[in-house]
């Protein structure tokens, strides 16, 4: 049996190392997805910023942010906001506060992830300081109170008047 | 690999005999008939759980079995046809017939081609034991969505992961295989324009395949650390996120249905032209269109997740880039049907299949069109509109060509006639209870009955009962389908080298029943512009 042409060396490398490569683009989507969820707001992924710097404030403009607060399944601790919601003028920092106790007798670990509806607002909410970046520690029985400091940037579209943020606590197994 | 092209000179006298020939056949004709046979037992397996869950379904509430076990029925059944079933019969065909079409004496890497099937039965095994195992087989959907599949999963999960590791390594070096046939065993004189459709959809079909599949391998070693080695690669927990997995699966997920559909295209692009006894109108058009397809494919995979909560401008991409899909697929139909316009046609039972491909397809095609509506698919997302879309164009589009390729090419493999008769009689039978079948989920889903679920509420009754019905006869057509194959192997009459007068094609040329290593000189430039669809 001849072969036509013969099948050259890198003829070989290339079909072997398509899958390959495709192999790690799998995980290449991870970060990949990361980043595209930062710069695009995409799936609520909020955005932070390091100082309180200086916006342009309208101080006609209203919008309402509403907090809400989840826990996931086997987390032990009671969690909630301090108020329902409120008015706040984009481009100004304001502090909210959510207050957590921990109704059992062990240490509880746990991690909060937050989510802004709608995700065309999710790119212009920043937050200065939240309890979402660090795990926090509850003690038994205690109750403790967490803040977020954020801040909705003007550039906003001026359509969204309304916008909910949610944080979902898990717990952490360590 | 090399040494497999030097040695295999010394063993082209016929194949060694008894049970060893197939086990160590290198052989591209055993090969395929290895791969079709165990496409059809799948089909056979796949397809008893399906008539498992219309049983289930025929009346509303909890009849035969508990909703776990119906919930792994589901799951299995999808992944069992479509890894099992439809993938492996494409292969299989592929194997028979590309080295015939292309003027060549067998694959390019033919130990390859046989480690790659004799994979199957091992990972088809490996699947179907986990039935047998404590918490029951993946119960999770055959798109096994995180956290269902890595956190809440039963232990068996981690088989199904490996059933599907090896299931990939054998459709990627399938691919690899049908890349270096097409690409340095076609005869010198066979231009890429030459090539007749069959060969051009599966050539562009394995590029997907290794673009693909090698993502899916990804998602499932991911789920795999996730689930034993600690890492959150879609545990919100550790900072991962469960929407990712969508977007990994998907993003091999539709390029997959793609895999299963364009060598469906290839088949009937032959099928035609013989039965209307005129050449394939607008060859070269075809080629382009598989090849768009094959890269649009690629960029809508999240028309799949419209309900995970997207951007409006993200909802609006997908949806525009997957009704862009509709234009190469429609210059495919309207070639079809240019084809057989004003055509001298007969109606044998290989074109009753695929006229029937043609028209079922497009209907396939158009509840496609209607999911991909953004605002529409709000509704339509995961009810029995989806199924019926799915089984329209993976049933009655590829599984039609797979049967449809099996009645055409049979006089070929065996050189016996098949009985006439009794192919119309099963094709009209199949088509008939297909519709009855599939045809009611339409308006099951459009009234909002959700998929996957075992039971459901007393409006739905009445359209049950008739899809089940048409499921049962549906499933007991393919008892006469292997009737009518072995009664063909076995019995058949004899047939002249080409059954089908006015087919064209390399394969042909050959005697009626197709020697074992097919071209040992390659045909002639002559023979080959005779032979071309391209003319």
């Amino acid at each position: 049996m001849q072969q036509n042409n013969k099948i050259t060396k890198g003829f070989w490398i290339k079909l072997v190392s398509a899958p390959i490569l495709m192999f790690f683009f799998a995980y290449a989507m991870v970060p990949i997805y990361d980043i595209f969820c930062e710069i695009t707001g995409f799936n609520g992924t909020t955005g932070r910023v390091d100082s309180e710097q200086q916006y342009v404030v309208d101080e006609n403009r209203k919008v309402e942010v509403s907090f809400f607060a989840m826990t996931m399944g086997g987390f032990p601790v009671q969690f909630g906001p301090k108020v329902g919601s409120m008015e706040v003028i984009p481009g100004k920092f304001y502090t909210a506060s959510y207050i957590a106790k921990n109704n059992t007798d062990e240490t509880v670990v746990g991690q909060a992830i937050p989510s802004v509806a709608p995700t065309e607002a999710a790119l212009y909410f920043k937050k200065l300081e939240c309890f979402c970046f660090n795990r926090q520690v509850f003690k038994p029985h205690e109750e403790v109170e967490m803040i977020l400091r954020f801040v909705v940037e003007p550039e906003m579209d001026k359509r969204i008047k309304d916008i909910s943020l949610s944080y979902n606590f898990f717990k952490l197994e360590s | 690999m090399t040494t497999a092209t030097a040695s295999h000179d010394d063993h082209h006298h016929g194949p060694e005999k008894g049970l060893m020939r197939w086990v160590k056949t290198t052989n591209h004709k055993d090969i395929g008939s290895l791969y079709m046979w165990f496409a059809f037992t799948m089909l056979l397996v796949g397809g008893a759980f399906a008539m498992g869950i219309r049983a289930e379904l025929l009346q509303p509430g909890m009849q035969l079995m508990d909703p776990h076990f119906f919930n792994q029925l589901t799951t299995m059944h999808g992944l069992i046809m479509v890894f099992g079933a439809i993938m492996p019969a494409f292969v299989g065909l592929g194997n028979w017939l590309i080295p015939m079409m292309i003027g060549a004496p067998d694959m390019a890497l033919p130990r390859m081609n046989n480690w790659s099937f004799w994979i199957l039965p091992f990972a088809g095994g490996i699947l179907l034991s986990t039935f047998f195992m404590e918490g029951g087989a993946p119960a999770f959907g055959w798109t096994f969505y995180a956290p269902l599949s890595t956190t809440f999963a039963p232990d068996s999960t981690d088989f199904f992961i490996f059933a599907v590791h090896l299931l990939g390594f054998s459709s990627i070096m399938g691919a690899i295989n049908i890349i270096a046939t097409v690409l340095n065993m076609r005869a010198p004189e066979m231009k890429l324009m030459d090539m007749p459709l069959f060969v051009w959809t599966w050539l562009i079909t394995s590029f997907l395949l290794i673009g693909a599949m090698p993502v899916l391998a990804g998602a499932v070693t991911m789920m795999l650390t996730d689930r034993n080695f600690g890492t959150a690669f879609f545990d919100a927990t550790g900072g991962g996120d469960p929407v990712l997995f969508q977007h990994i699966f998907w993003f091999f997920g539709h390029p997959e249905v793609y895999i299963m559909i364009l060598p469906a295209f290839g088949v009937v692009s032959h099928i035609i032209p013989t039965f209307a006894r005129k050449p394939l109108f607008g060859y070269s058009s075809m080629v382009y269109a598989t090849a768009s397809i094959a890269f649009l494919s690629y960029i809508v995979w999240a028309h799949h997740m419209f309900l995970t909560g997207m951007p409006v401008a993200g909802e609006l991409y997908f949806m525009y880039a997957t009704m862009l899909i509709a234009v190469p697929t429609g210059v495919k139909v309207f070639n079809w049907i240019s084809t057989m316009w004003r055509g001298s046609m007969t109606f044998e039972a290989p074109m009753l299949w695929a006229i029937s491909f043609v028209f079922l397809f497009t209907i396939g095609g158009f509840s496609g069109l209607m999911l991909g509506i953004v605002p529409a698919d709000i509704q339509y997302h995961d009810t029995y509109f989806v199924v019926a879309h799915f089984h329209y164009v993976l049933v009655t589009g590829a599984l039609w060509s797979i049967i449809a390729a099996t009645f055409y090419w049979l006089p070929k493999w065996t050189g016996k006639m098949y009985n006439e008769t009794l192919a119309k009689v099963h094709f009209w039978w199949a088509v008939i209870s297909v519709n009855v079948l599939f045809f009611p989920q339409h308006f099951l889903g459009l009234a909002g009955m959700p998929r996957r679920i075992p039971d459901y509420s007393l409006q739905f009754a009445d359209f049950n009962f008739i899809s089940s019905i048409g499921g049962f006869a549906f499933g007991a057509s393919f008892i006469l389908l292997t009737y009518i194959v072995i009664d063909c192997v076995r019995n058949g009459k004899p047939t002249g080298a080409r059954p089908w007068p006015s087919a064209k094609g390399l394969e042909w040329t050959l005697e009626p029943k197709a020697q074992y290593h097919s071209f040992s000189t390659p045909p002639s430039r002559k023979l080959i512009e005779q032979e071309s669809q391209n003319s």
